[in-house]
């Protein structure tokens, strides 16, 4: 029984595998249509998140299977003390497989531990959230038709931004990958993120400015910069332009370039920007859906 | 008690000098009832100086503490008065139930009952990593 709980438990060539299947299902869903009927997927959100339990519960139902949970942890057990593990050996027992979200970082290693199905790890606290990433790769790989040889610009938040850390360790795993490391100064990569680039010989550089770096870009990943990130609001306000991108800074950016964001988005990207053919953030959404189906009929079938 | 002759027993070598009363509290020898001898700041060609515990009975000692705490200890097994065993010690590559997560956001602080694990990350800085939530600890 395999669980998903940190995108490297994954191998290289089983991404790809995965990825190959969600892109079988885009081409041809109604095949994929009862493919898990009588199936039982468990949302257990302990914390919050309705865009990605949708995600699932959609996903799921797209495959003819069911679902149930919980979307946040005080309409669960857990409010009266029962602990995470009792819950997932409940649970365990009335789905075939379990998507948890938790706000303690490892809850679903824990959980694994326990339980009888296979666990996915729907994000856990700032820790990892692996299918946002194989969402990520999915739409880089449907754009750009390779996740290799790339250039790829992270641009905002890379202190505490995990949809990033994650996305720069699955395609640092990719040969040829150089990266473009765009923040402030206070909001730089930690030093583990870079030591991993470093350790498997990924070429990468840090810079301040966007639109320096904008013209080499293959792909650019916005992320948010949060005003509870600084210490002061004069820093605040003095940076959060500096990371908001316009239709002016994408001027010197190459036509095939795609923009890419996790979502949901404050004010990092302008609303104007949606309507450029390089905006491809509502894509991933789109996309999050089908790789979603492919892991869940992956973990089922050929991984069980 | 003789502490030079054992008959039967072990005979832990190279502690680092200082650390043998370390050893002695988390071994917890303090429990056992037979002679236990900590002998400090033996003059050693090899490390300056060195501490020594001597334990008159042939006890199981957990190995996996002793490697984390000093993998340069030596363990000698005495039987009839002779080393019939020595064992090298190196860093175990999993630890459990000795080291605790200090990760305040992680999840062994809410959930009591999960034992603390650690795997070794990397043996030349002495680094673990918390098996749930990754944090690293030294
Ligand atoms: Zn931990």
């Amino acid at each position: 029984m395999r669980h998903l709980i940190n995108i490297t438990d994954f191998t290289p060539e089983e991404i790809v595998e995965l990825l190959d299947l969600g892109d079988r299902m885009i081409a041809d869903p109604a095949q994929w249509r009862s493919s898990q009927q009588g199936r039982i997927l468990a949302t257990l959100f302990f914390e919050p998140s309705t865009r990605t339990r949708l995600s699932f519960e959609s996903a799921m139902q797209s495959l003819g299977g069911s679902t149930l949970g919980f979307a946040t942890a005080d309409s669960s057990s857990t409010t009266k003390g029962e602990s995470l593990l009792d819950t997932i050996s409940t649970v365990s027992c009335y789905s075939d497989i379990i998507a948890m979200r938790h706000p303690r970082e490892g809850a679903p290693v824990a959980a694994a531990l326990k339980s009888r199905v296979p666990v996915i790890n729907a994000g856990d606290g700032g820790h990892n959230h692996p299918t946002q990433t194989l969402t990520d790769m999915m739409t880089i790989r449907r754009r750009k038709g390779v996740l290799d040889g790339l250039t790829i610009g992270v641009c905002g938040d890379l202190k505490f931004g995990r949809t990033v850390h994650s996305l720069l360790d699955a395609m640092s795993r990719c040969p040829g990958n150089r990266f473009v490391l765009i923040s402030p100064p206070e909001l730089r990569v930690p030093s583990y993120v870079t030591d991993m680039l470093q350790s498997r010989g990924s070429r990468y550089t840090e810079v301040e400015s966007m639109e320096a770096a904008m013209a080499q870009l293959d792909v650019l990943y916005m992320t948010r910069v949060q005003r509870e990130r600084f210490f002061n609001e004069a820093d605040y306000v003095r940076l959060k332009d500096t990371y908001i991108l316009t239709p002016e800074k994408l001027a010197g950016a190459r036509d095939d370039l795609i923009v890419m964001h996790p979502l949901p988005r404050v004010n990092e990207i302008d609303t104007r920007v949606d309507d450029d053919p390089r905006a491809v953030y509502f894509e991933q959404v789109r996309n999050g859906r089908f790789v979603r189906m492919a892991l869940i009929q992956k973990m089922l079938e050929d991984w069980a | 008690m003789n502490i030079d002759a054992i008959q039967r027993g072990i005979v832990l070598d190279h502690i680092s000098a200082g650390r043998g009363m370390d050893i002695y509290r988390a071994l917890h020898l303090d429990e056992l009832s037979c002679s236990v001898a900590i002998i400090r700041n033996v003059k050693s060609p090899a490390m300056g100086k060195k501490d020594i515990i001597k334990i008159d009975e042939d006890i199981d000692i957990d190995l996996d503490v002793l490697g984390f705490l000093d993998p340069g200890i030596t363990v000698n097994i005495i039987e009839d008065g002779v080393i019939v065993e020595k064992k090298h010690l190196a860093l175990p590559h999993r630890l459990t139930g000795i080291l605790q997560c200090r990760n305040p956001r992680c999840i062994t602080v809410q959930e009591k009952s999960l034992q603390q694990i650690f795997l070794l990350k990397d043996a030349e800085r002495h680094i673990y990593r918390c098996y749930y939530c990754d944090a690293e600890q030294k």
